[in-house]
């Protein structure tokens, strides 16, 4: 609706309200200093913005709230990205001994973007996307936030709709922000199912055990996936659909659905022949390993019987749990992870195509969020205008001094945003801060024990 | 000597010093020792190492075989072996602690300064750790790793029962029955990242549910890494140790110890015959050898010095002591020495090399190092390293009368100004076996002498010899048990390959 009347070239003249205005500085601020417990946390963050005529400056920092409120309303930038915590001020990295300037900590994060999705999905392509791949951004935080929670025990994840074609993932616990490198690759992987680039066929191979990971991450799929897969990607539907499914299915499989599938035409039966049909392998592979370990027992020699049934990991067996993943789980950009020292799109920032913020994800209400419904930059700035029912327009008259006036602006700067639509997003991101705040508490109470101070 | 390079902040009363049976070394020793106590604490860890290294290569690690065989140096050695063993006499469980603490960084200084050495030391070091954590029982362990700040827990057998399915289908190579016979460890995820990048490991709240059998994996790992940041940092810190004349000295000759293997343990006993000395001697022999053998047969005779460094090279080659005896007597009995003379006078010193006599130490053949750095060779000696003791006149014509081409000459006599004596034995052995580049790093005659017979195609005997010993020995001794361990480990793998490794037992037996 409203939406749609965002131009790109009118960017110029938002971003300056935006940044006076409706940019929630003191949430931000109150995020990245993560209560105060480790000195200079966000003196010595950098910041990267991209200015107009897309002009790159790196290694910002700012001492306090005040002054980077200042320097982003002085430089209005089209984008904002976040990055690590360095050793010493990033403003002032040229004044260091080389060598011991480095970046020491920062949240851990992932980028999902659903160009990555492109050879399964067949109702957009590259930049586009509509409500029926969202689905696959819903599963992929389904799973992700899960995991992350769940096996790795992070707390406090932030999901932020990218703006345009994805999430991005902001896992801020200590533990999170002091992972080495290799610990984030590890992470990273442990994440990661979908494997293979345009060559690869089949992008998931599973094999026995099935790893409770997999498991619960398959639960997440299977929930989704008759509504999505089935009818809204119409999986089982055209032909062309249905024979890159089947390159999926191994060899001995795929011709007898070939066969079945002249026959039968409905979605919902195709796959339940599919399903069908990979239960029979299995049940197959078993009663094949069991023989093998009773043939090794009459050469005399002893060996552990589950062991060896394990150990039979027969390929191809899993295939439709393979199919479902290729189809749906996240698949995520691997670089975005891995580095200390990467930069990462703010939260809150404006994406410049768009202009839809990058709003915090409230995960409990993850099903119903709408990507296009997320309020754009013009949007917010038209809601500024409106008059609210029973306001007044205030008036500065120039009896008023300067502190009043000060104040004035101060109190209209914080009601300003709760008028528009970004409101909601930002009392969510509010409630995070809170969450976290808890544990910053107990932190400097725990410091404070240790120093000894009263 | 005085160790002082880390402050310590709390000062650890004596009783709480060595409380444990089993260190990470992680805190230098603070006290002063007398410089004699340096030397032997070090001497005897060498010997230690050099046996850890020795059973390693000849004995699967940590079998029956191994463990005692270990657990007797360490006792001899004066080290802590078991951790309730109650000792009757000599030193106290204390002291046993206090020289592993001591002599370990001791060594630390001697083989921090080059990668080769560091390597070594790290190896046996691990192996050392592993069989003596391998001794702890379930409840010592843990205590070690809590005393160490490992923050791992096993995990009770309710927990286990509940996360029954789950550490099955995460652990490969885990059953129902292991799961309840075997402890789990709870570890941070982030110590044990190996296991969670391949997601071969349970998560469950930031933690990884570990198998008892990967923990020691972890362990050693963590042991292995924080030992060698150890040695970089001592490298560091070396040039001050160095400038210790007292020191110095005695670093020097630790770090110059031959580190390989050392060809004690016969392989090949009974398989040259006497007759074949001869030939042989010139195909594949070393220099020195070479020059020893020959001299023997002119003069029927040879000194001390000669008699050991040969006579235990040929113990290496395979000589059994009846062949040695009769070598040396028939050789002997040509010159001045009548049969009742050689028998009074040199059967003995033989019967001795071979740990028949006295001591019953069975020695082991010189290294190169050995050769070239102790005792040199005096008129009408014979032995030594001819890089490295003879007159590079004589050395020429030497090699002129052994046919080596006049350039090959010079490029050995080359190395030889430059000090690099065994590089010029290996360049010798290049010329004569015609090839333009040996494979392997000469350190020792019998390790000339076994790539010699490897090139001249001696052949699969010699090869299996010197590349897996471990399977061959055990596997000959007995089919019982070993075997179906051997095949039960196999069995952690894909089934293709067990079927492979079984193929191949069938074939070895």
């Amino acid at each position: 609706m409203p939406s749609s009347d965002y131009d790109p070239a009118s960017l110029p003249d938002l971003l300056p309200l935006y940044y006076r205005r409706l940019f929630p500085f003191s949430q931000y601020y109150r995020w990245l200093s993560y209560g105060g417990v480790q000195k200079n946390y966000f003196q010595n963050r950098e910041f990267s913005f991209t200015l107009k005529d897309d002009i790159y400056v790196r290694y910002q920092s700012f001492s306090t709230q005040n002054e980077l409120e200042k320097e982003m309303q002085k430089m209005n930038p089209y984008k904002i990205d976040v990055g690590a915590v360095y050793s010493h001020r990033p403003s002032q990295h040229n004044t260091v001994k080389s060598g011991t300037f480095q970046a020491l900590e920062k949240e851990l994060v992932f980028d999902i973007d659903m160009t990555d999705y492109d050879d399964v999905r067949s109702c957009c392509s590259a930049a586009d996307i509509c409500s029926k791949c969202w689905t696959l951004m819903t599963i992929a935080i389904h799973i992700l936030d899960r995991a992350l929670r769940d096996d790795f025990g992070f707390q406090h994840r932030l999901w932020v709709y990218s703006g345009r074609r994805g999430v991005h993932c902001w896992v801020c616990d200590e533990a999170a922000r002091k992972l080495s490198v290799a610990a984030r690759s590890a992470v990273t992987e442990y994440l990661s199912l979908v494997k293979g680039g345009d060559e690869t066929v089949k992008k998931v191979v599973l094999t026995e055990p099935i790893h409770p990971f997999i498991s619960n991450s398959l639960d997440v799929v299977k929930e989704y996936f008759t509504q999505y897969a089935l009818h809204d990607q119409d999986l089982m539907g055209s032909k062309e659909s249905v024979e890159k499914v089947l390159a999926l299915v191994p060899e001995d499989a795929r011709s007898y659905l070939q066969q079945e599938f002249e026959k039968e035409k409905k979605p919902e039966k195709r796959w339940k022949l599919i399903t069908t049909e990979a239960k029979r392998k299995q049940v197959g592979n078993f009663a094949h390993s069991f023989y093998i370990v009773l043939h090794i027992r009459t050469e005399g020699l002893v060996v552990l019987q589950s062991v060896s049934l394990k150990s039979t990991a027969k390929k191809g067996q899993y295939f439709e749990k393979e199919i479902m993943l290729q189809y749906c789980y996240p698949r995520l950009d691997a670089n975005v992870s891995k580095g200390v020292n990467h930069l990462l799109k703010s939260p809150f920032s404006v994406h410049p195509k768009t202009g839809r913020i990058s709003v915090p994800i409230d995960v409990s209400e993850l099903d119903k969020f709408d990507p296009f419904s997320v309020p754009t930059i013009s949007l917010i700035c038209e809601e500024l205008d409106r008059p609210r029912p029973g306001e007044e327009k205030e008036k500065l008259g120039d009896g008023k001094e300067k502190e009043d006036e000060k104040d004035a602006i101060e109190k209209r700067k914080i009601r300003d945003y709760k008028r528009t639509s970004l409101a909601k997003y930002i009392k969510y991101f509010d409630q995070f801060l809170d969450g976290m705040a808890r544990s910053w508490k107990a932190e400097r109470l725990r410091k404070s024990d240790l120093q000894k101070e009263f | 000597a005085t160790f002082s390079r880390r402050k310590k902040n709390s000062i650890n009363p004596q009783s709480e010093l060595y409380g444990q049976h089993l260190q990470f070394y992680g805190q230098p020793p603070l006290e002063n020792i007398s410089l004699s106590e340096f030397e032997t604490f070090a001497v005897e860890r060498l010997k230690l190492l050099k046996t850890v290294e020795n059973l390693g290569v000849s004995h699967v690690k940590l079998t029956d075989l191994y463990i005692s065989k270990l657990e007797k140096e360490l006792k001899a050695l004066n080290f802590p072996y078991r951790p309730d063993a109650k000792s009757q006499s000599g030193p106290t469980e204390y002291e046993k602690r206090r020289k592993d603490h001591i002599s370990h960084f001791i060594l630390r200084l001697a083989y921090c300064q080059t990668e080769d050495l560091r390597r070594w030391f790290i190896q046996q070091e691990v192996d050392l750790f592993r069989f003596r954590f391998n001794d702890l029982d379930p409840k010592q362990q843990l205590e070690f790793l809590h005393k160490n700040n490992l923050r791992y827990d096993t995990i009770s057998s309710e927990e286990k029962l509940k996360l029954k399915d789950q550490l099955i289908n995460s652990s490969f190579g885990v059953s129902g029955i292991t799961v309840m016979e075997h402890e789990f460890y709870k570890v941070p995820f982030q110590d044990a990242l190996d296991l969670v990048r391949l997601r071969k490991v349970y998560l469950k709240q930031g933690y990884a549910y570990i198998p008892h059998q990967d923990i020691v994996t972890i362990v050693l790992n963590d042991f292995r890494t924080r030992l060698s940041k150890a040695l970089a940092l001592t490298a560091r810190s070396l040039p001050a140790v160095h400038s210790d004349e007292r020191l110095q000295p005695l670093l020097n000759h630790l770090s110059h110890a031959y580190v390989g293997q050392d060809y004690s343990i016969q392989k090949n006993v009974g398989k040259i015959s006497l007759d074949q000395i001869d030939s042989v001697s010139w195909k594949s022999f070393p220099l020195c050898m070479r020059q020893l053998h020959q001299s023997l047969r002119e003069n029927h005779h040879l000194r001390h010095g000669g008699r050991m460094q040969y006579g235990l090279f040929l113990k290496g080659i395979g000589l059994s002591l009846e062949q040695a005896l009769q070598f040396w007597k028939m050789e002997f009995i040509r010159g001045k020495v009548d049969a009742d003379k050689f028998d009074k006078a040199y059967a003995y010193s033989i019967r001795h090399m071979f740990g028949k006599e006295g001591k019953r130490t069975d020695y082991t053949p010189y290294s190169c190092m050995k050769v070239i750095l102790s005792n040199p060779p005096s008129q009408g000696d014979h032995h030594g390293c001819p890089f490295r003791h003879s007159d590079p006149e004589l050395l020429k014509q030497k090699l002129q009368v052994y046919k080596v081409s006049p350039s090959g000459i010079n490029q050995i006599l080359e190395l030889v100004k430059g000090m690099h004596y065994q590089l010029a034995c290996q360049k010798y052995f290049e010329l004569t076996h015609n090839i333009e580049d040996s494979s392997f790093s000469l350190n020792h005659p019998n390790q000339y002498f076994l790539e010699s017979q490897k090139l001249l195609g001696g052949g699969k005997d010699i090869k299996r010899e010197m590349d897996a010993p471990q399977r061959s020995q055990e596997n000959a001794a007995s089919k019982g048990s070993t075997a179906t361990q051997e095949v039960a480990a196999n069995t952690s793998q894909h089934l293709a390959e067990m079927t492979e490794d079984l193929d191949s037992f069938f074939q070895d037996a």
